[in-house]
């Protein structure tokens, strides 16, 4: 692969609840990281379709976050548990699609977990970054 | 995997017909404004906004778009406003801080301009990338403007929605009747609202019941609850369901179908809310400190009970054992009340000793003593024998017991509580400390027990030779608690209690609306708090009662039913119970319970689920707005 330094495009997948105002807590408390990321604010980490996931994959993202509350703390009970089972069915469809595991990430971010959404998102950025760009952009 | 587009054009109807509010998605009317907020430099000073802005104006559908020093100031709502009737806005776009703080306002700006508030839309430029990005204005100000493409592609495919008012059964169903239940009942009553309480005993009271002497009170337990009892009993308002149980729950706030099953028959109660005080349990102790091997050892409870009954053998030399069974012995959490428990009845014991002990007079039960209420609490039947003659402390000094409590820490907390320990010292109640490592042991020693310890501050061992030892347990939930918990759809925690919406700011209330819990069913708690706490469930759950009605958010599953093939995995999945199955074999979403979640949708093999607000169309037209240009 050149080595041509490129910036990974990541979409993320936050739910509301928890995530999102852990990813706004990481604003409010000025945490800087990789500006990579685009947010899509969804109602529960539950409500994301597998589809959504593989769409943004194959269309031009080179990596999906996912983030719901941690077990036991989800808003809606159990919505983040449905995410789980499903993000276990997206790691499969990675395969059939030909993309790498490490371009799909499911992460529990609460509310007061600033620090691990950017923490999360430059892991993942770094990570991408040594991948190179995601095999439908070429 | 491709996702079909969605040809939402709506052919012949354009054309002739006027510009109405609101218009249909993918319709030419879309009259998307955009505020781009500088927030004064907390967005202005990381990100370009004039760049931003004329970037906004050349998207599809965007008829307005301008910068606002501080849109949520009173002059940048009211240029909103007036934008918003000037330019004909059929959606509304504010690129700013956050939807979680900020939303509400200025959806209610839209309502004002006489714009659904579902037609709002929201871009997350300050928080999530002002902030985050302060030191890469270039890069910030480019995923500034994907931020708002990605709205104004949403904003696009936004439908207005109508917020559906459900109308409430002023009606409570009561679960438990301890003090937590009588009071939240009594409390409801009193407000005109229909009370069902519920009680699996063939007596009302609850754990009270079996208590002796209350601390902070002259009046036995008895004498303090009857009247709270006598009330509920005879309140026009309260229906008293004794030897019954709740056998089944369905629906949501407002609209709750109950049945309660009493001696096998069953009878159904609609209400609207319901309020969950099912109490707790003392642990037993088995094998702990010789509990269930001798027969003078027991839990603090059946201390009281026999103290109550009038059952209590000849005893001089007692110890309180502490945290048994509790705090990482077998429960990992403190049951917070054993300590001032045991120092009340080591009071009592003190302060009644000559009457307790039969030296008032009054007849005393010498042998075999066995009362129905521990038999019925136990698993084996124990013998309180105080065996005539045979070597019973009977020559016990009447000038008052000896009295040792053992502890790893007193914790008699608060003000009250504290007065009770001070007391205790001054009338030479022994406090000893033990460690978790060098628990006390008992062991029977002639007709004595004998409780070795480990003195921390001597550093040697010791023995006490007791004629009682009692144990203090911790209160632990009842296992049917869990039951309950299904059948309602609300959590408990670690250790079987039931747990709250939010740890400080919603301690009574669950995540599912109409449904309260109080007294000890949510952890330890003494009369005082579980009272409060009774009355406090009372006050949530008159609420949505006195108001009649509740508003529904409009953020909702919706099925259609042409798509649905009922295959039910969506009832499955539903954390709230909101869909159930027509009689035509299809889902139907019960709009006042849905949260809107969105679990069901994600999970429709036929994809016949549509969140409201959040489709899947719109989060689709999301990503690809994010990515345009990107491959």
């Amino acid at each position: 692969m050149e080595e041509q330094e490129y910036e990974p495009l990541i979409v993320g997948f936050l739910c509301n609840w928890c995530s999102y105002a852990g990813a706004d807590l990481a604003g409010t408390s000025r945490i800087q990281y990789p500006p990579n990321i685009r947010v899509i604010r969804v109602m529960c980490s539950g409500m994301v379709h597998p589809n959504l996931v593989i769409n943004a994959l194959t269309k031009g993202a080179d990596g999906v976050l996912m983030c719901g509350c941690h077990p036991g703390d989800c808003h809606y009970l159990e919505g983040n548990l449905i995410a789980e089972k499903r993000a276990e069915a997206i790691d499969l469809m990675l395969e059939d699609f030909g993309l790498e595991p490490e371009r799909f990430r499911l992460e529990w971010v609460s509310a007061s977990e600033g620090d691990k959404f950017a923490r999360v998102v430059k892991e993942m950025t770094d990570a991408l970054k040594q991948l190179g760009p995601s095999p439908y952009k070429t | 995997m491709e996702q079909p587009e969605q040809p939402a054009e709506t052919p012949g109807e354009t054309e002739e017909q006027p510009p109405e509010t609101p218009a249909e998605p993918g319709s030419e009317d879309l009259r998307i404004g955009v505020f781009v907020c500088h927030c004064g430099t907390n967005i202005g000073g990381f990100v370009d906004v004039p760049s931003v802005v004329e970037y906004t104006k050349t998207l599809p559908d965007v008829v307005f778009a301008t910068g606002n020093l501080y849109s949520c100031a009173e002059d940048g709502l009211a240029s909103i406003r007036d934008a918003i009737k000037e330019h004909k806005l059929n959606r509304v776009i504010v690129a700013s801080c956050t939807p979680r703080t900020h939303g509400p306002l200025f959806q209610g700006v839209c309502e004002e301009a006489g714009l659904n508030k579902y037609l709002f839309e929201f871009a997350n430029i300050r928080e999530q990338c002002s902030w985050v990005h302060m030191k890469e204005k270039e890069e910030a100000t480019e995923k500034a403007k994907d931020l708002v493409r990605s709205a104004v592609a949403k904003a696009a495919l936004l439908v207005p929605q109508e917020e559906m008012k459900v109308d409430v059964v002023p009606r409570s169903l009561v679960i438990g009747g301890g003090v937590a239940g009588l009071s939240a009942a009594l409390s409801l009553a009193g407000q005109r609202f229909d009370v069902h309480l519920v009680e699996k005993e063939s007596e009302l009271g609850g754990f009270t019941r079996n208590l002796n002497s209350l601390y902070l009170g002259e009046k036995s337990a008895e004498e303090t609850i009857k009247p709270l009892i006598d009330r509920v009993m005879s309140h026009e308002n309260i229906t008293v369901h004794l030897n019954s149980q709740v056998g089944d729950v369905s629906g949501f706030i407002g609209n709750f179908d109950t049945t309660i099953v009493s001696n096998g028959s069953s009878q159904e109660v609609k209400v609207g809310t319901i309020i969950i005080a099912t109490g707790a349990l003392e642990y037993l102790p088995d094998g702990l400190y010789g509990y269930g091997m001798y027969d003078n050892v027991v839990t603090l409870t059946e201390f009281e009970i026999l103290c109550k009954s009038h059952k209590l053998p000849k005893v001089n030399k007692v110890a309180f054992i502490q945290c048994v069974g509790s705090r990482g012995q077998d429960k990992s959490y403190c049951s917070r009340i054993c300590c001032v428990i045991s120092i009340k009845n080591a009071l009592y014991l003190t302060e009644k000793y000559a009457e307790l002990m039969g030296d008032d007079g009054a007849e005393r039960v010498e042998v075999g003593v066995s009362v129905p209420e521990i038999a019925s609490r136990r698993r084996r039947r124990r013998r309180m024998a105080v065996a005539e003659g045979a070597g019973a402390p009977a020559a016990a000094p009447m000038g008052g017991p000896e009295i040792t409590i053992f502890n790893r820490d007193v914790m008699t907390y608060g003000a009250n509580h504290e007065v009770y320990y001070n007391e205790a010292r001054e009338k030479r109640i022994r406090f000893v400390r033990y460690t978790p490592e060098n628990r006390p042991k008992v062991t029977q020693e002639g007709d004595k027990l004998a409780v070795t310890y480990y003195h921390e501050t001597l550093k040697t061992e010791r023995k006490l030779l007791a004629d009682m030892v009692v144990l203090a347990t911790p209160l632990v939930a009842p296992p049917d608690a869990a039951k309950l918990s299904k059948m309602l759809k609300v959590p408990i925690g670690r250790d079987g209690f039931f747990l709250e919406a939010h740890v400080k700011l919603r301690p009574i209330d669950f995540a599912t609306d109409g449904i309260f819990v109080c007294g000890t069913a949510r952890g330890p708690a003494d009369i005082t708090e579980s009272v409060a706490q009774g009355l406090g469930t009372a006050s949530r759950a008159a609420i949505p009662m006195a108001r009649g009605f509740i508003q529904a958010e409009a953020i909702l599953a919706q099925v259609d039913p042409q798509i649905c093939t009922g295959c039910g995995t969506c009832v499955a999945n539903c954390p709230y119970g909101a869909i159930r199955m027509t009689e035509e074999g299809v889902a139907e979403v019960l709009a006042a319970a849905c949260k809107g979640c969105g679990c069901c949708g994600a999970t429709c093999p036929e994809k016949a689920i549509t969140m409201m607000n959040y489709t899947d169309d719109q989060l689709l037209a999301q990503g690809r707005s994010i990515l345009q240009g990107a491959l």
